[in-house]
């Protein structure tokens, strides 16, 4: 008989020692880090089962202050706007929202109850995500790495900034930024699409698109990939990058028996990264181009033989009629 | 329980079946309930109506347990064919005070149009619900508010049934009556009041007027203020540009916002859900905007908005100060207005596109009723 073991889907054996507070040569660098640490079998699951220590550092303080602010001019908003009724808060809270200015205050600073406290929240949250990501810089600097993970939250970044900053003022209006709200923001996403003539047909939302769903795919493989010999040390990346075992070598076949081509050991972290990073660049290049520089994504596709034209004539005699589908014909 | 030779064996050969038992038992648990679908077909089928070319995905889907259901409200209507009047009959203008509107009609005619407005509007009230608990002579003063609306509403319905008959008989001969919205009903359901702006002491401008789970918004978070900017107010429902590149600010008035986008969206949202349709009854959502590629129903539904603007606009919002409070809007004590929902309840044709009007010529037309000759009388040949 046989028996099915899934034995790579969680970790299975969790070594635990003493925490690993980590590197402090000079003797001063653990005064930014939290001095605590833990442990946790549930993340040991999924992860380290190691909780803390933490580098927060003055760049993580001033993020988290300001992004605190932030969150809660939002709330407090969202609160007024419901009478202080701390029960209608929690029923309206997906419908509730801080919107942007009205659109006839352009860019000039606007009341505080008609998008003045917007402006302010989005300066905050402006500056709650800059000092996080400086501080992505920042610890790779410590650790003396590279500062991959910086410029691919930069890529993400620069979406936000997009979306906020560079094209409500190229539009010359705050009121084309987002709002702060669960429901709303999809309502402007959506509103944002129908205004400019429908943005599947904006081809660098179509490339951010291919580069988001070809993440996904490649996340999918790399992670089977590498569970799938993880039986022959292929978990241990690093060792197979520089010491090739046949973890790497059946891998590599694996793919290259599927589809004639894999990817290496080092290479496939370099696919993953181009694809994530991609994904908001080319994005926030689509958003920005629309309204500023095409206002009719659809017209647009035809001008460039993009968008397919129906031929003959529109099939009207295709079409059901309302007593066949009812049943009274 | 089980011979000694049997619990022997099963010690010495310790095996794992629950392993087993689980994988297999997915399997066949699977395989069964895939063979059930295919041989007892899918517990809740749906048929869907093709409204565009094949391939672009057009199409009203159905749940046919819903579509074998005709609407519950179509039992209430009833035959009442005209009495063809003779040369010489009294009219209720010479028989009744002040008749100021179905004056033209017999004296047999006009009681048979009372009666049946009796039916379609105050079936529990009877005549006193307009004319008061007095004597028969009573009968022609205006006391009664319900009466002097009532007179304003057969006009409503004579002008919808002569302007409107791109709208109501688009597809065939249907008409309107009275019952097409009140159903037996006092007040029709799915009349609708202003609620914008839904908050005033913490927020103002574009974001006072929505984002609240309200009616009016379709419980959207959509802004509420959709059916008196469009149905009301004769705003601009499109939104789009027509060139690939067009010069403007959105700062500027008269340049569709993002804001004016999600008002067109909540009235879409409110005509779907009135007429229990897609987008694609009416668009190919390709491209909203493109009038080349819209649904013969987009045609109709143009005339519709129109047909709403002139019903509030000339018949019910003037009546405001006939109403008592109660008949008002709960927050700006405004006068009850119609939309698509209030004849179509869901539907999409109203009383799914059953000919109400054809025994009722009194409604079809203002002036003096015209009475088709009976076919027994012509068809001799």
């Amino acid at each position: 008989m046989f028996s099915v073991e899934y034995q790579n889907i969680f970790t299975q054996v969790q070594v635990r020692g003493p925490a690993e507070m980590g590197t402090d040569d000079l003797g001063t660098l653990t005064e930014d880090r939290t001095t605590w640490a833990g442990f946790s079998k549930l993340l040991g699951w999924f992860g380290n089962a190691q909780l803390g220590p933490v580098n927060l550092g003055m760049a993580g303080v001033v993020s988290i202050a300001s992004g605190i602010l932030w969150l809660n001019i939002i709330g407090i908003n969202m609160l007024a706007q419901v009478g202080w009724s701390i029960p209608e808060f929690i029923r309206q809270l997906f419908w509730l929202a801080l919107e942007p200015p009205s659109p006839e205050y352009g860019l000039s600073m606007p009341p505080l109850n008609d998008g003045g406290w917007y402006i302010i929240a989005s300066f905050l949250l402006l500056f709650s995500v800059m000092a996080w990501w400086y501080r992505s810089w920042q610890l790779a600097a410590e650790q003396k790495m590279g500062k991959h993970v910086f410029w691919a939250f930069g890529s993400a970044i620069w979406l936000f900034l997009v979306l906020g900053l560079f094209r409500p003022i190229l539009m010359g209006s705050w009121s084309e930024a987002v709002p702060y709200g669960i429901f709303p923001h999809l309502d402007w996403t959506t509103a944002f699409s129908i205004r400019y003539g429908n943005l599947y047909y904006n081809p660098f939302h179509c490339l951010s698109i291919v580069f988001l769903y070809g993440s996904v795919l490649l996340f999918a493989m790399h992670g089977a990939t590498i569970l799938a010999v993880t039986r022959y040390g292929g978990d241990r990346e690093l060792e197979q990058i520089i010491d090739r075992g046949t973890a790497t070598e059946r891998a590599a076949l694996f793919w290259r028996w599927t589809m004639g081509f894999n990817a290496t050991m080092e290479g496939i972290h370099r696919w993953a990264w181009w694809f994530a990073v991609l994904t908001p660049i080319t994005g926030g290049i689509g958003i920005l181009l629309t309204g500023t520089v095409v206002d009719n994504w659809f017209i647009w596709a035809q001008e460039h033989n993009f968008a397919p034209q129906y031929d003959g004539s529109f099939g009207y005699e295709a079409y059901g009629s309302y007593e066949a589908f009812i049943g009274k014909e | 329980m089980f011979p000694k030779w049997f619990d022997k064996w099963n010690r010495e050969n310790p095996t794992d079946i629950y392993g087993p038992a689980i994988f297999v038992g997915s399997i066949v648990g699977a395989v069964v309930v895939a063979a059930a679908l295919v041989t007892l077909g899918q517990p809740a089928p749906t048929d869907s109506m093709q409204t565009g070319p094949r391939g672009t995905g057009m199409h009203v889907p159905e749940f046919v347990s819903d579509l074998a259901t005709p609407d519950p409200d179509i039992e209430g209507v009833f035959e009442d064919p005209p009495y063809i009047p003779e040369d010489g009959e009294d009219l209720a203008k010479d028989v009744y005070e002040n008749v100021q509107v179905l004056g033209d009609l017999t004296d047999a005619n006009f009681n048979r149009l009372m009666n049946a407005m009796t039916q379609w509007v105050a079936p529990e009230e009877g005549c006193a619900y307009c004319h008061g608990d007095g004597d028969l002579e009573t009968y022609g003063e205006d006391t009664l508010y319900t009466k002097v609306v009532a007179r304003r509403m057969i006009q409503m319905t004579q002008g919808i049934n002569e302007n409107w008959d791109g709208h109501v008989n688009a597809n065939k001969q249907v008409g309107v009556t009275c019952y097409t919205c009140h159903r037996g009903q006092n007040v029709p359901s799915d009349i609708w009041f202003r609620i914008a702006p839904v908050e005033t002491a913490a927020v103002a401008g574009w974001g006072a007027i929505q984002n609240r789970a309200t009616l009016r918004s379709q419980y959207t978070s959509l802004p509420t203020d959709a059916l008196e900017a469009y149905l009301l107010d004769y705003g601009r429902i499109g939104v789009h540009d027509l060139d690939s590149r067009v010069a403007a600010n959105p700062a500027d008035p008269g340049v569709a916002t993002i804001q004016d986008t999600e008002r067109t969206y909540a009235l879409m949202n409110y005509v779907s859900n009135s007429l229990g349709v897609n987008c694609t009854f009416c668009h190919n959502t390709r491209a909203f905007y493109e009038v080349a590629e819209v649904t013969p129903q987009w045609s109709t539904e143009q005339l519709g908005i129109g047909m709403v603007q002139d019903i509030n606009n000339e018949y019910l919002v003037p009546l405001k100060d006939i109403y008592p409070a109660e008949r008002l809007g709960p927050i700006h004590a405004d006068a009850p207005k119609a939309a698509c929902k209030t004849c179509h309840k869901g539907y999409q044709q109203p009383l799914q596109g059953l000919n109400v009007i054809k025994d009722w010529p009194e409604l079809a037309a203002s002036g003096a009723p015209v009475y088709a000759v009976p076919e027994e009388v012509t068809a001799n040949e």
